[in-house]
């Protein structure tokens, strides 16, 4: 078992033509990730050759799902047009979309937010790494997991330990304590660090809370916005699962937009010091030091047992 | 991206905000006249930079001559302005707006912004004008109100009107909130702004609604989309090296510490900040190399590092997702050449091609400390900082 993707996952690349999104398609692949297709506007009828494999390439992400039966889509389209490649993947109901593009304007978002919200879509992203659930690793190869997105694949393991995340490379490390200490993982996701993401910390919470494969969680917030102190609230009242979390940006000057769109205090709001005391209060075990993620979950796990 | 206040008054009445009328002067001489070409019997003399609270600071003089005008300018030119925002070392005062003075019966507070939580746009008012909307959330939070509003439709004239009645406006000054209100969200929308802010907006004794000060922030996603917007830059504002490195497609930001830093991501950035402050040290910047960083660009951020003197050691802490070890290391060697290294290295690669990316490290002949872990290279660092042995 496993949260969001999975064996059923069919997958669509939107951008497939250009240099990441056929990059990584190709990863995906060789991961295990069952990739149907790709949408390009203006060269439907054409394939793309990823790594000796030849997909078939689309007009539109309605015609796509129509010829393949993909339910899911990933989204690597440049900046100025991702939030229309959105709204073209919610308009094909498609259950899943992940946006990894970075640097969509905000108020693109908040226009997009208004017609999920009355979609039957999940969206994850934007600017994040995306969505795996780790394969079984054998003769130094994945073959059989899930990966939608731009993470190592090598770094993750099967196993029970669910990791979300606003950060990329932050999360790559807290998913490699993990392995070197033999804790998998059951899905690892990545919500992004944009301002107004899909999806948030409580959507992904609960789906661990109710998904039997998942043993423990690993919760990586950081400065900005008030999702990790809903988190808080979320975990207090319906998490039974243990939860070990970090927040970024505990030395971050107010003012400031470090890197992520949305890591910002603001108007003295959105310090670490704050989302680290809710957190606490709501009984997340806390590190303060980002190389300990690994040894405190299996630390957490050991007094369970 | 910030823009200055009359850059900002002069995009509100665009949109149709009233203002006063005003000129900009670069030096006392041009402030006296500029108070003069005006005509008013009182003008204030407001000195322009990116920071708030300039008020309070001296920023603001209330001038009734050229003579005076000229004298509160060149009292501003003379030092830098130091306000709550800008930090001790203050803010050079390149430019100065003359405006005239009005009669001002009321002072509100509007502002728009993105709401995260809500998920979209509010416009922010209170009849607390000329307060920073901090202390009002703080003292008075049940004095703001607030109106979220859709971003394809903008506000609506029903909220708007919602808005000034509630604010208490009544006859001509209701009529003129309306729009003004209306326009604020439009200008928030259309040119992308992150933030549009007018405090104070007054009342005049005769009625009428005026933008005194206005405070306008962009999205910088959207940037590229305005090419009106990008002319208001003013690149004298902005840090140097945080200029130098978004030139590069690095994102940088300049702090107060001695320890250099250069990372992928900027959520690794972030806690790589954190462990080298839990290790008792504190970083001189924030620097995201991002997920794919190039050889030129690890080299381009190496020498932005070592040009900061307050550097005492350097620390790089590199995950491979994308971003290849071997690249970055290849990368750190090139910049060692060019430039003299003269500070301590500490390096923590991990991830893709991690061995190869070492052992060039290592066989460079270099002296380079390497690190297995975060905590393991942030305590090497901060020792090596402060002159022990890394």
């Amino acid at each position: 078992m496993s949260i969001l993707v999975g064996k059923s996952t069919r997958v669509l690349c939107q951008g497939i033509t250009g240099e990441a999104g056929k990059f990584h398609t190709q990863k995906a692949i060789e991961y295990g990730t069952c990739m149907v297709g790709g949408v390009t506007p203006g060269k439907g009828g054409t394939t793309v050759d990823v790594g000796g494999a030849q997909l078939p390439v689309f007009d539109s992400v309605a015609d796509a799902v129509a010829k393949t039966g993909a339910n899911a889509s990933v989204i690597y389209v440049p900046a100025a047009f991702a939030a229309d490649a959105i709204l073209e993947a919610i308009d094909a109901k498609l259950e899943l979309v992940i946006c990894i593009t970075e640097g969509i304007p905000v108020n693109d978002m908040a226009k997009v937010h208004r017609k999920l919200a009355d979609s039957g879509t999940r969206l994850v992203g934007p600017n994040c790494p995306g969505v795996i659930t780790p394969g079984a690793f054998e003769e130094g190869q994945h073959k059989t997991g899930c990966k939608i997105g731009i993470m190592p694949g090598y770094i993750h393991r099967p196993g029970t330990i669910g990791v979300v995340s606003r950060s990329g490379t932050l999360t790559y490390e807290a998913v490699w304590q993990l392995t070197q200490l033999g804790l998998g993982q059951s899905t690892c996701v990545g919500i992004g660090g944009d301002p107004l993401p899909g999806t948030n910390f409580v959507d992904v919470l609960r789906l661990f809370e109710d998904d039997p494969a998942t043993e423990g969680i690993v919760m990586i917030g950081e400065i900005g916005g008030s999702a990790e102190e809903d988190a808080a609230r979320f975990i207090a009242e319906s998490v039974t699962k243990p939860v070990v979390g970090f927040i970024a940006g505990q030395s971050a000057p107010p003012g400031k937009r470090m890197g992520h769109a949305g890591a910002i205090i603001a108007g003295g709001k959105g310090t670490a010091a704050e989302k680290v005391k809710a957190l606490k209060k709501a009984g997340v075990t806390m590190v303060n030091n980002p190389a300990k993620l690994g040894a405190a979950m299996a630390e957490l796990l050991a007094t369970r047992k | 991206m910030k823009i200055h206040e009359y850059q900002a008054k002069e995009l509100l009445a665009k949109f149709g905000v009233p203002t006063l009328r005003g000129q900009l002067a670069h030096d006392a001489d041009g402030a006296a006249k500029a108070f003069t070409a005006l005509g008013a019997k009182v003008s204030v003399v407001k000195a322009q930079v990116h920071a708030g609270g300039r008020g309070k600071a001296g920023g603001v003089k209330l001038v009734k001559s050229a003579d005076e005008a000229k004298k509160a300018a060149a009292g501003m030119f003379a030092k830098p302005l130091v306000t709550h925002q800008t930090g001790p070392e203050g803010a050079k005062v390149r430019k100065v707006w003359i405006e005239e003075g009005c009669e001002i019966a009321r002072e509100l507070y509007l502002g728009v912004v993105l709401d995260r939580a809500a998920r979209s746009p509010v416009v922010m008012a209170s009849s607390e004008g000329g307060v920073e909307i901090e202390e009002v959330a703080e003292k008075h939070p049940e004095r703001i109100l607030r109106e979220w509003f859709d971003p394809l439709q903008g506000l609506a004239g029903y909220q708007a009107r919602r808005l000034a009645l509630k604010l208490g406006l009544s006859g001509d000054a209701f009529k003129a909130a309306v729009p003004l209100l209306q326009a604020l969200a439009k200008c928030f929308l259309d040119k992308d702004c992150s933030m549009v802010e007018v405090n104070p907006l007054v009342v005049t004794k005769a009625g009428g609604l005026i933008a005194l000060d206005a405070k306008v922030a962009f999205d910088s996603n959207g940037l590229f989309r305005h090419k009106d917007v990008l002319a208001f830059r003013d690149k004298d504002e902005e840090d140097a090296r945080e200029l130098a490195a978004s030139e590069h497609g690095l994102n940088w930001v300049s702090l107060d510490g001695d320890v250099g830093c250069m990372v992928n991501g900027a959520g690794l950035a972030m806690a790589t900040m954190d462990a080298i402050k839990l290790a008792g040290g504190f970083p001189a910047n924030f620097l995201d190399v991002g997920g794919g960083a190039t050889k030129d660009q690890v080299c381009a951020a190496f020498k932005l590092i070592l040009k900061d003197p307050k550097v005492k050691a350097v620390l790089v802490n590199i995950f491979g997702g994308i971003a290849k070890c071997d690249v970055i290391a290849g990368g750190i060697l090139a910049a060692a050449k060019e430039v003299h290294l003269t500070v301590p290295l500490v390096v923590r690669l991990e991830g893709t091609n991690v061995e190869i990316g070492r052992k060039m490290l290592e066989e460079s002949g270099m002296k380079i400390h390497t690190a297995k872990t975060i905590d393991a290279a942030a305590k090497a660092v901060v020792k090596a900082a402060h002159g022990g042995k890394a």
